[in-house]
């Protein structure tokens, strides 16, 4: 299992000046569902943007720390226009 | 022999406009997931090529390693990868995906 304080510490690593936001499906710790928002993924299709975030978690990934991850990327962009 | 397949895979891929490798087909989805897939390309009324992972545990296998990605079904558009179920359904909700299907290859 993983907290969603080290979800999101992770990705802002990988990823800095990311937005992040971490819901634990089950309350066990290995099952996400996880938003972020990031100026990178900019120019880069949805493949690419989920590879980026799947190859910062590799980790926990690989040994199962994160059992099920379930990603929902964009630019800053598309996430303003989201909630307008 | 698994180059054989990984080869295979990419001619196949190559001649598809619209591509979905699956659990079963069209008719008789073996997978929610892959249904799912299905129901989203039928939408918008463009007819596309199907393969049955399930019918070829080295296809089944193959197909991972050629997109570099862990789960089916997968959706390859013009011989690009597209993305899974879930990509599908976002870029479906988006509307990213109409402009994708009309595009015509550049050859």
């Amino acid at each position: 299992m993983i907290t969603p304080d080290e979800i999101t510490s992770t990705l802002e690593k990988a990823l800095p000046g990311c937005n992040v936001n971490a819901r634990d499906l089950t309350g066990g710790g290995d099952h996400w569902q996880v938003i972020i928002v990031s100026s990178q993924f900019e120019g880069k299709s949805l493949v690419e943007q989920q590879r980026m975030v799947n190859e910062a978690l590799k980790e926990a990934l690989d040994t199962q720390r994160i059992h099920a991850l379930g990603l929902k990327t964009y630019t800053p962009e598309q996430w303003e226009r989201l909630g307008s | 022999m698994a180059e054989d397949v990984l080869a295979k895979i990419d001619e196949k891929v190559k001649q598809s406009k619209v591509l979905l490798y699956m659990k079963g087909n069209p008719s008789a989805p073996q997978c929610g997931f892959s249904a799912h897939t299905v129901e989203i390309l039928q939408s918008y009324g463009v007819p596309f090529d199907t393969v049955d992972v399930l019918a070829d545990p080295a296809v089944r296998d193959g197909i991972k390693r050629y997109s570099n990605w862990p789960t089916i079904p997968q959706v390859y558009i013009n011989g690009k990868f597209v993305g899974g179920c879930d990509i599908v359904h976002e870029l479906h909700e988006r509307g990213d995906l109409a402009p994708m299907l009309k595009e015509t290859p550049g050859k």
